[in-house]
C-alpha cells in the first residue's frame, strides 16, 4: 500500500496544518461574501445590531430583493454588463488570436520588438491610460455610449501574451501540416490554433469577463446615462440616489450582480477541466 | 507522379550554414532516403522541398515545374511528420478529410452551418467522406474514424498521418523520420508497410532518417548527408560495399567499420600493424593511408604471416549465428571488431591470441583527407567504379 493510501493521512500533523491554512484562507475570502448575503435578507433594524448572526430574526429577503429589482433598473444594468462583456470578449479574441499567432509562429523582422511592446502594455495599469483614452474617446465622439465602454479593451496585451505563450507550446509541425493541407494563415489561427488552445481561451475568458463585469473605474469616467451603466456603476448610483443608508436592498442588488458570475463558474468548471486534460498530441 | 530536381540549395541560419550547395535529382517513382546523423540538414532539405522553409540560394523543381515561388499547398507534395502532427481536436475522419475539404470546397462552402445550404456542398462532402473511408480501410484504421488522436496508439496515429497524406494523391510523398516514435517491433512492421505502400502507389518518396536499417531496407537509392553536404548518392548495397568517403563508410554498417592506419611499402604491398597486406593502392611508396575493413571481411587464420593480422581477444559478443570478436592489435590504439561465423570459431576466449586473415578485395582504402582510393586493376580483384551522381 502506497503512502498516499494510508487511511489516517488526514490526521498527520503536516496535513492538519495544511488544511488549517487552506480553511483559514478560504474563510477570510468568503466572510465578506457571506456577510453580503446575510445583510441582503435582514431588515434595516437588524443590520447595525452589535451581535452577528447569519440568519435574521425577521426574514426580510423578499422586501429587499423586490426593492433592489424594482427601484433601480437592475435588469437593465445587468443587460448592459452582458452586452459589454460579450462584445469585449469576442473582439478581444478576434484581435488577440491572430496577433499571438504571428508573434508565436511567424518569423518576421521586428517581431521581438513588437513582443516587447506587448509586455510593456502588460505592465501599464489601465488607470494610467484613462486620461488619453478619455480625450481620444471625446475626439471620436463615442463617449457616453457602448463603444466608449468597449473600445479601450479590444486590444488586450494580456490576451496576446497568454495566447502567444500557449501557441508557442504547439509544435511547429502542426502548423507545417496545416500549411501543406492547404490552410491559409488565418484559417490556421481559427481552425487549428484556437481550438488547440481552448484551455487558454477559457482561462482568458474567465479573466476578461470577471474583470469587465466588475469594472467600476472606466464606466464611471465615460458613462453618464443611467441606461448605459454596467452593474457596479449602477449599484453606486442606486446607493446614492435611491437607497441612502438602506443597506438591505443595496446588498440584495450586489448579490444579484455577483450571482451570474458564480453560476457561470460552477457551470464552466467541468468544461474547464475537460479542456485542460483532453486532446494531447502524443 | 513526378520527378524531383534539387539544384545547389544553400541554407543558412544566421552564421550557421545548414545546407551547402546540395544538388540531387530524384526519378519519378523512386524511393530516395536522405540519411545522416541529427543536425546534418536532412530535415531542413525536406522542409525546403515542401516549401515550409525558403532556401537562401538554389532552385527546386517537381515534375518539370519550378516550385521555388509556390506555397506549400501548391507544390503537390504531402508530408508525414515525426510527431505525426495530427490535429488533436478533430476526429480521425476530419484529420484525413481536411486536405480534401480545403481543396475541393470553396470558402463559402466551408462555412459552418451556412456552407451546407449551398448547392453542391453535400455532394462534395459525401465524396470526401467516401474517399477518406476507403483510404482508412486500406490502412486498417477504418474502425477508428470517429476517434480523436488522443485515443489512438502510436502505430494507429502513424497510420492516420500516412492516411492524411495519401488521400490527396500527391505527386511526391515526404516523410520526416516517421518511425522514430514507435517501439522497435512496430517500427519493423511499419517499415514493411511503408515499402508496400510505395510499391502500391508508385509515386516518388523522399524519406528522411538517421536509422541506417530503414535507409538500407526501404530505399532505391540512399543519399548520405553530413554537415549540410551530400557525400554519396547510390543504391544501398553500393553505399555499403563501395563508399566514396571515409565518413560514409563509418556511418553505414553495424558494427562500425574498422579503420587502420597503413603505409605503402611498395607497389601492391601495404604495412599495417606489424603485418603486410597485398593490396594494390594508387599511391607512392611511403604514403600514409587508412584501411577500412568491415568486420565480416575478416576470417580466422591458423597462424600469423603475410595478409594476416594478429591480436589478443578482449571481449566476445554472441549473436547466435555470428560472433562479434573485439580484439586489440599489438601496438594498436583502439580495438577492432571481427564478425566470425559461430560454427567456424567455436573456442575463442578472452585473452587468447587471435589470427585473422583479410580478403584484400574487401579492404577499402582512404587517403588522408578521407577520400576513397580505388584499388588498382593489376591487383586482380579491383572493384569496378560505377557511374554515379555525386554532388559536392
Amino acid at each position: 500500500m502506497s503512502i498516499n493510501m494510508h487511511p489516517n493521512r488526514l490526521l498527520q500533523p503536516s496535513a492538519i496544518v495544511r488544511h488549517a491554512v487552506l480553511l483559514t484562507t478560504g474563510a477570510l475570502i468568503l466572510v465578506p461574501v457571506v456577510w453580503m448575503v446575510s445583510l441582503s435578507i435582514k431588515p434595516p433594524g437588524e443590520i447595525f445590531r452589535a451581535s452577528f448572526s447569519f440568519w435574521p430574526a425577521q426574514f426580510y429577503g423578499v422586501e429587499n430583493y423586490t426593492k433592489a429589482l424594482t427601484e433601480a433598473p437592475l435588469p437593465r444594468y445587468m443587460g448592459n454588463g452582458l452586452i459589454v462583456c460579450a462584445l469585449i470578449l469576442g473582439l478581444q479574441i478576434l484581435v488577440c488570436a491572430p496577433c499571438a499567432y504571428a508573434l508565436a509562429k511567424i518569423r518576421f523582422p521586428g517581431r521581438d520588438l513588437l513582443f516587447a511592446m506587448v509586455l510593456i502594455g502588460l505592465l501599464l495599469p489601465h488607470q494610467v491610460l484613462s486620461l488619453p483614452l478619455f480625450v481620444l474617446g471625446y475626439q471620436l465622439g463615442i463617449l457616453n455610449g457602448y463603444a466608449a465602454l468597449i473600445f479601450p479593451y479590444v486590444v488586450s496585451p494580456f490576451g496576446i501574451f497568454l495566447f502567444r505563450q500557449f501557441f508557442k507550446t504547439i509544435p511547429d509541425d502542426v502548423v507545417h501540416a496545416a500549411r501543406l493541407d492547404g490552410l491559409s494563415e488565418i484559417a490556421i489561427v481559427w481552425k487549428i490554433m484556437v481550438p488547440m488552445a481552448l484551455p487558454a481561451v477559457i482561462a482568458f475568458s474567465i479573466f476578461s469577463v470577471v474583470g469587465h463585469w466588475n469594472d467600476l473605474f472606466w464606466p464611471l469616467i465615460v458613462v453618464r446615462d443611467q441606461s448605459l451603466m454596467p452593474p457596479p456603476l449602477g449599484i453606486i448610483a442606486f446607493k446614492t440616489e435611491e437607497a441612502g443608508n438602506d443597506y438591505g436592498p443595496l446588498m440584495a442588488a450586489s448579490t444579484l450582480v455577483v450571482l451570474p458570475l458564480v453560476i457561470a463558474f460552477l457551470a464552466a468548471q467541468k468544461w474547464f477541466i475537460q479542456g485542460m486534460t483532453g486532446g494531447a498530441v502524443k | 507522379m513526378a520527378s524531383v530536381s534539387i539544384d545547389s540549395i544553400h541554407k543558412n541560419y544566421g552564421a550557421t550554414s545548414v545546407l551547402r550547395g546540395v544538388s540531387l535529382s530524384i526519378a519519378d517513382g523512386e524511393f530516395l532516403t536522405l540519411l545522416g546523423p541529427s543536425g546534418c540538414g536532412k530535415s531542413t532539405l525536406l522542409r525546403i522541398l515542401a516549401g515550409l522553409e525558403m532556401q537562401d540560394a538554389g532552385s527546386l523543381s517537381i515534375g518539370e515545374r519550378a516550385v521555388d515561388n509556390l506555397r506549400p499547398k501548391c507544390r503537390d507534395v504531402a508530408m508525414v511528420f515525426q510527431s505525426y502532427a495530427l490535429y488533436p481536436h478533430m476526429t480521425v475522419a476530419s484529420n484525413m478529410g481536411l486536405p480534401l475539404r480545403m481543396r475541393r470546397l470553396s470558402t463559402f462552402q466551408r462555412l459552418p452551418l451556412l456552407g451546407r445550404l449551398l448547392p453542391g456542398t453535400a455532394r462534395i462532402a459525401a465524396e470526401i467522406d467516401a474517399e477518406v473511408t476507403r483510404t482508412a480501410k486500406s490502412l486498417g484504421i477504418g474502425h477508428l474514424l470517429a476517434r480523436k488522436p488522443g485515443q489512438l496508439s502510436g502505430g494507429q496515429r502513424q497510420r492516420v498521418a500516412v492516411g492524411r497524406a495519401m488521400v490527396r494523391h500527391p505527386a511526391v510523398f515526404l516523410m520526416d523520420e516517421p518511425l522514430s516514435n514507435l517501439d522497435a517491433k512496430l517500427r519493423v512492421q511499419m517499415r514493411a508497410e511503408i515499402k508496400e505502400l510505395h510499391q502500391r502507389l508508385g509515386v516518388t518518396f523522399v524519406y528522411v532518417t538517421h536509422d541506417q536499417a530503414e535507409a538500407m531496407t526501404l530505399s532505391d537509392r540512399v543519399a548520405v548527408m553530413l554537415d549540410g553536404e551530400l557525400l554519396q548518392v547510390a543504391p544501398p548495397q553500393e553505399i555499403y560495399a563501395d563508399p566514396d568517403d571515409r565518413r560514409v563508410a563509418e556511418f553505414i554498417g553495424s558494427p562500425k567499420i574498422n579503420m587502420l592506419d597503413g603505409v605503402v611499402r611498395e607497389r601492391g604491398l601495404i604495412d599495417v600493424a606489424g603485418s603486410t597486406l597485398a593490396i594494390g593502392a594508387d599511391a607512392l611508396a611511403g604514403a600514409h593511408l587508412t584501411l577500412g575493413i568491415r568486420p565480416e571481411a575478416f576470417h580466422l587464420a591458423e597462424r600469423g604471416g603475410q595478409g594476416v593480422l594478429t591480436g589478443s581477444v578482449r571481449m566476445i559478443e554472441h549473436m547466435g549465428s555470428d560472433l562479434f570478436v573485439h580484439f586489440d592489435l599489438a601496438g594498436g590504439d583502439h580495438p577492432l571488431i571481427a564478425r566470425l561465423l559461430a560454427e567456424r570459431a567455436p573456442d575463442i576466449a578472452p585473452g587468447q591470441t587471435l589470427h585473422v586473415g583479410v580478403r584484400p578485395d574487401r579492404v577499402l582504402l582512404f587517403d588522408r583527407n578521407g577520400r576513397r582510393l580505388r584499388q588498382e586493376v593489376e591487383s586482380g580483384r579491383a572493384s569496378v567504379t560505377p557511374i554515379r551522381e555525386v554532388a559536392r
